[in-house]
């Protein structure tokens, strides 16, 4: 039976505001209240049986679930145009429950080497102490994924719009890939954010966010996400035996048979997160959702600001190469079209003709522009990745992410655009 | 697709619910259904041939629809697509003395021809969903798990039909 009365799905900018919040029940308050509480009482033992159980919905904990932190998760599943989302402490925190919830000690999985540094090290090194294994490839050609898949491998793993090199990954072909590999292809999509880039429409499963970033928008809360789209067949081969088996540490339940297109994130909820514990705090929960609510608006201006600063750059003296696929210059630029078509988010890198030295010297030169180790603030930020985030990285790694001696990272801001370029081109003058 | 509208009323309208396929363990999703509608106020009758006599979650399990000894508005299906059909056509026929007016098939269970046969008997039909979680999302206790809801509303829910 079909009928004609569904009204047509709201825009993104409606969304952003109301999905998965409704004024309070008890209260009637009309903003998400900040819910400050470890535990909930029961109606009775039954009832707390059946939440213990995962029979019924509702709060036990808020290591598992809180009101607050409820109403980011489904605004951001809403946002992706996901089924179903899990926060979590951080971007980090989230990719490890999906990892936990998609891999057993032995298992591989294929990510591009173009990733945020952090992501490179607890892969490569951190990850390696659970018997997970991860190959990192060239992500500029898809036919690299499709060359490192083995018997043992459970996922691939990429950044559409990478950090920090500017580079626009073909994530439709990679999405080919992994479907004809029978395994979930997982989008770190911190970067653009749902407003620039909806990774499931071009094939993407899993989603994972560093929410620290653009999302909250503001530089003042961590959070993470892990979103899934509803559309992955898990008991399509045996390769995930921890959605398709009876879970040992959930009284033998069968999460992919019980919880159906939301069981991915049910798992990663109520295995992962439970036992590991990294779970968001409910006012950096708040924080992220009235970030979100003018996530349209600033994702416009970020990207507006990025292109007239790359612009500008691009015809500086002190500079080499600027890496932003929004430049007609990038050999990102037609995928950018493609996938970013509303603009290639506001980080990107730059080259100095000085090299490492001129690189420390612009970081330190520069007034307005705050010099520390975060990208998606309202405020411009400036790093030099080879002296910070990736200095963990072997040489080759470096290169290979983009980060060289000679580069400089950016995430443009807010400000008017005229002063960022006038404290950027104060700050090359001395380099 | 069908309209939160017309799932909010069958929701709201019907009380007493056939459930076709229900399992004494409490780990299938049928046993799971079962439970969070009865918290809901629904009295479920479990109909499982393998079961008949034996009690699930203090009902009385019956071998078929027919053998129900009270009458039922819903008719919930757990068995797969084709095994949907037989329990369609006795569904029709018991209709008028049941007091059937819906008939439900839970997720991935849809068939259209049955349907069909339904419908033209003038009962409502609904497939591949499952009530416990449209009830959940229709009185605002799914978004509490992260799943999107779709609902869009400055409305203070109501959280019991
Ligand atoms: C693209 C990307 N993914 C993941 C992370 C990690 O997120 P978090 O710092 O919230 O753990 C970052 C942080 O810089 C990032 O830029």
């Amino acid at each position: 039976m079909t009928d004609t009365k569904t009204p047509p799905e709201a825009g993104f900018e409606t969304r952003a505001i109301h999905a998965g919040a409704h004024p309070d029940p008890a209260t009637g308050a009309r903003n998400t209240p900040i819910y400050q509480t470890t535990s909930y009482v029961f109606d009775d033992a039954d009832h707390a049986a059946d939440l213990f159980n995962l029979q019924t919905f509702g709060f036990i904990y808020s290591r598992l679930t809180n009101p607050t932190v409820a109403v980011l998760e489904e605004r951001l599943a809403n946002l992706e145009g996901g089924r179903a989302a899990v926060c979590a402490a951080s971007g980090h925190a989230a990719q490890f429950l999906t990892f936990f919830t998609l891999l057993g000690p032995g298992d591989e999985f294929v990510a591009s080497r173009n990733l945020y540094g952090g992501s490179i090290t607890q892969f490569g090194i951190s990850f390696e102490k659970l018997g997970w294994k991860c190959h990192f490839v060239d992500p500029t050609d898809p036919e690299n994924f499709a060359a490192a898949i083995t018997p043992k491998t459970k996922a691939i793993f990429l950044e559409v719009l990478a950090n920090p090199g500017g580079i626009v990954v073909d994530l439709e072909a990679v999405a080919a890939i992994a479907k004809d590999a029978g395994i979930p292809l997982i989008v770190d999509n911190t970067m653009a954010t749902p407003y620039l880039c909806r990774p499931f429409e071009w094939g993407a499963d899993i989603i994972v966010h560093s929410t620290t970033k653009f999302l909250g928008g503001h530089g003042n809360s961590l959070g993470g996400a892990v979103i899934e789209s509803g559309k992955f067949d898990w008991a399509q081969n045996d390769k995930f035996p921890s959605m398709t088996e009876p879970e040992p540490a959930y009284h033998g339940l069968t999460f992919y048979e019980t919880f159906g297109n939301f069981g991915f994130t049910m798992k990663a909820r109520a295995v992962a997160l439970r036992d590991f514990g990294p779970a968001l705090s409910p006012t950096n929960a708040f924080n992220t959702i009235t970030g979100i609510e003018t996530l349209p608006l600033r994702m416009e201006r970020h990207v507006a600001n990025a292109q007239d600063v790359a612009t500008f750059l691009e015809g500086h003296p002190a500079v080499d190469w600027v890496s932003y696929a929004g430049l007609t210059s990038s050999p990102y630029h037609n995928l950018a079209k493609k996938y970013l078509p509303k603009g290639a988010g506001s980080v990107f890198t730059i080259g100095l003709k000085g090299g490492y030295e001129a690189g420390v010297k612009l970081v330190e030169g520069v007034e307005m522009i705050s010099h520390l180790a975060n990208i998606g603030d309202t405020r411009s930020l400036i790093l030099h990745p080879a002296s910070t985030t990736h200095r963990q990285l072997t040489e080759e790694q470096r290169l290979a992410a983009g980060a060289g001696p000679e580069v400089v990272r950016l995430s443009i801001g807010l400000e008017t655009a005229n002063d960022i370029k006038n404290d950027l081109d104060q700050g090359l003058c001395n380099t | 697709m069908y309209s939160d509208d017309l799932l909010t009323t069958i929701l709201k309208s019907v009380r007493t619910i056939a459930m076709v396929g229900a399992s004494p363990k409490w780990v299938r999703p049928s046993n799971f259904a079962m439970k969070y509608l009865q918290g809901k106020g629904y009295r479920v009758i479990p109909v499982n041939p393998g079961q008949a006599g034996s009690e699930i979650l203090g009902e009385t399990v019956y071998g078929s629809l027919g053998d129900i000894a009270d009458t039922f508005d819903m008719v919930d299906i757990f068995r797969n697509s084709e095994a949907a059909g037989p329990i369609v056509d006795e569904a029709i026929e018991l209709a008028q003395v049941k007091g059937i007016s819906v008939i439900w098939m839970q997720l991935g269970v849809i068939n259209e021809e049955a349907c069909k046969r339904a419908e033209a008997a003038g009962l409502m039909v609904i497939m591949d969903r499952c009530p416990k979680i449209e009830y959940a999302r229709l009185f605002s206790e799914l978004g509490w798990a992260g799943i999107n809801t779709g609902i869009i509303s400055s409305k203070r829910p109501k959280l019991r039909a």
